[in-house]
């Protein structure tokens, strides 16, 4: 066991843990976030997305200790005040969502690359998104979101 | 030792190491570096490949290292990743292998014997295997700075690009200024136990300037310098043929250039 502290969506949390335990089933279990998903365990999936001090890690191949002092993002710090986030709004508009599985690791792929890249081409958008995989959609709705919302989100500054 | 993950978690969840003790590098950011030094570029053992992937120098004198960092996996992926890892790892498929057998790269490596250097061609035994032996780890990877007559080109064959080679392929030439080859120096993935040169090919090429005429010469002299296996991915006969598209399609696209 060994104390960790985390900084989640903004609130500091000390977690007591043991040592092989991934920073997806801590984030799940201990501080019952659920919004990021298990999915393949091998990064083929995408369905565990966060961000780790600002970068797209997998989070089911990552240990919770390499995260110890780190900021941490996950798609529950997405909305604020009450109001949803630009990118979860654009994937509700354009009917982006079916069973919802990829759903959350989509849209923390979608800020990670809407920060350092505000204005994607829809080529660019496709080479980012590569790793969430999604078995519903076929993709063309969720690119659309991420186009939209990139969008949005430049006209709000 | 544990960089990126992103390997060693996926053999640990299937059970097939189960290590002691695993010795985290992420809390030493001096060893995440990219150096453009006089003869080398020195690149940190635990810099990511989107670390490379990003560095505008990289892109522009390595070529191919570029290219295949960037075909590598996903974003995820290739944000956790590091090529020291990718190295070490030993996989014969593995993109940033072929690339930097054409830089000439080299690993500098430590352990309780002391530091020692060790060329990447000689450092891949096996599939999985490696040159180091117990106790010694990887400190950095250097490739000799490129000059400006050094063009290079990487190819990968896969089903998807996020998904290993099925067979890639790199080439660097130094062209002088009629387009004649003074070296070449071409290598191969996934077609051979680790990841590999191949000289008789290289030979041809030496010396002669670039030609349609040429590249078909080479390309023929290919079958017996490779033994591709069947596996998931390929068969091995799809991959001898395949072999000779990417070979010739690097050196198409240096000719080109």
């Amino acid at each position: 066991m060994r104390k960790i502290k985390l900084n989640v969506n903004g609130e500091m949390h000390e977690l007591e843990i043991k040592d092989s335990r991934t920073l997806l089933e801590v984030i799940r279990e201990d501080l019952n976030l659920t919004g990021a998903k298990f999915g393949c365990g091998s990064g083929e999936c995408g369905a565990c997305t966060m961000l780790v001090d600002g970068k797209p890690i997998l989070s089911c191949l990552t240990l919770a200790l390499e995260a110890d002092g780190k900021e941490v993002t996950t798609v529950e710090g997405m909305a604020k005040d009450g109001e949803l986030h630009p990118i979860q709004q654009a994937y509700i508009d354009e009917f982006a969502v079916q069973c919802g599985y990829c759903t959350s690791g989509l849209i923390m792929i979608t800020k990670a690359l809407l920060e350092e890249n505000p204005n994607p081409t829809e080529e660019e958008v496709k080479e980012f998104i590569k790793g969430n995989l999604c078995r519903c959609t076929g993709y063309v709705k969720i690119i659309k979101a991420v186009l939209k919302a990139a969008e949005v989100m430049r006209r709000r500054g | 030792m544990l960089a990126g993950g992103t390997d060693i978690f996926v053999v640990l969840r299937q059970g097939s190491i189960s290590p002691n003790y695993l010795v985290s590098l992420e809390k030493i950011p001096e060893l995440a570096y990219i150096d453009f030094e006089d003869k080398f570029l020195r690149i940190g053992p635990t810099t990511t490949l989107r670390e490379i992937e990003r560095n505008k120098e990289i892109q522009e004198e390595y070529k191919a290292l570029f290219e295949a960092v960037r075909q590598v996996g996903s974003v995820q992926v290739r944000s956790m990743a590091t090529l020291a890892g990718n190295i070490c790892n030993a996989s014969p498929a593995a993109d940033t292998a072929t690339p930097l057998l054409v830089f000439d790269a080299q690993v500098s490596v430590l352990g309780p014997n002391g530091e020692r250097t060790i060329l990447l061609s000689d450092f891949f035994k096996g599939p999985k295997k490696n040159e180091l032996k117990s106790g010694e780890i990887v400190t950095e990877v250097q490739i000799p700075r490129a000059d400006k007559n050094l063009k290079s080109a990487f190819i990968k064959i896969s089903r998807v690009s996020q998904d290993l080679s099925k067979v890639n392929a790199a080439a660097a030439l130094k062209l002088d200024s009629r387009k004649v080859c003074s070296e070449a120096r071409l290598a191969l993935g996934a077609v051979a136990p680790v990841p590999l040169r191949i000289n008789k090919c290289e030979a041809l090429v030496t010396g002669k300037s670039l030609s349609g005429g040429l590249i078909e010469e080479v390309i023929e002299a290919l079958s017996g310098q490779i033994s591709p296996i069947t596996d998931l991915r390929s068969t091995s006969e799809y991959r001898n043929e395949i072999s000779k598209v990417a070979l010739k399609r690097v050196l198409s696209q240096i000719m080109e250039e």
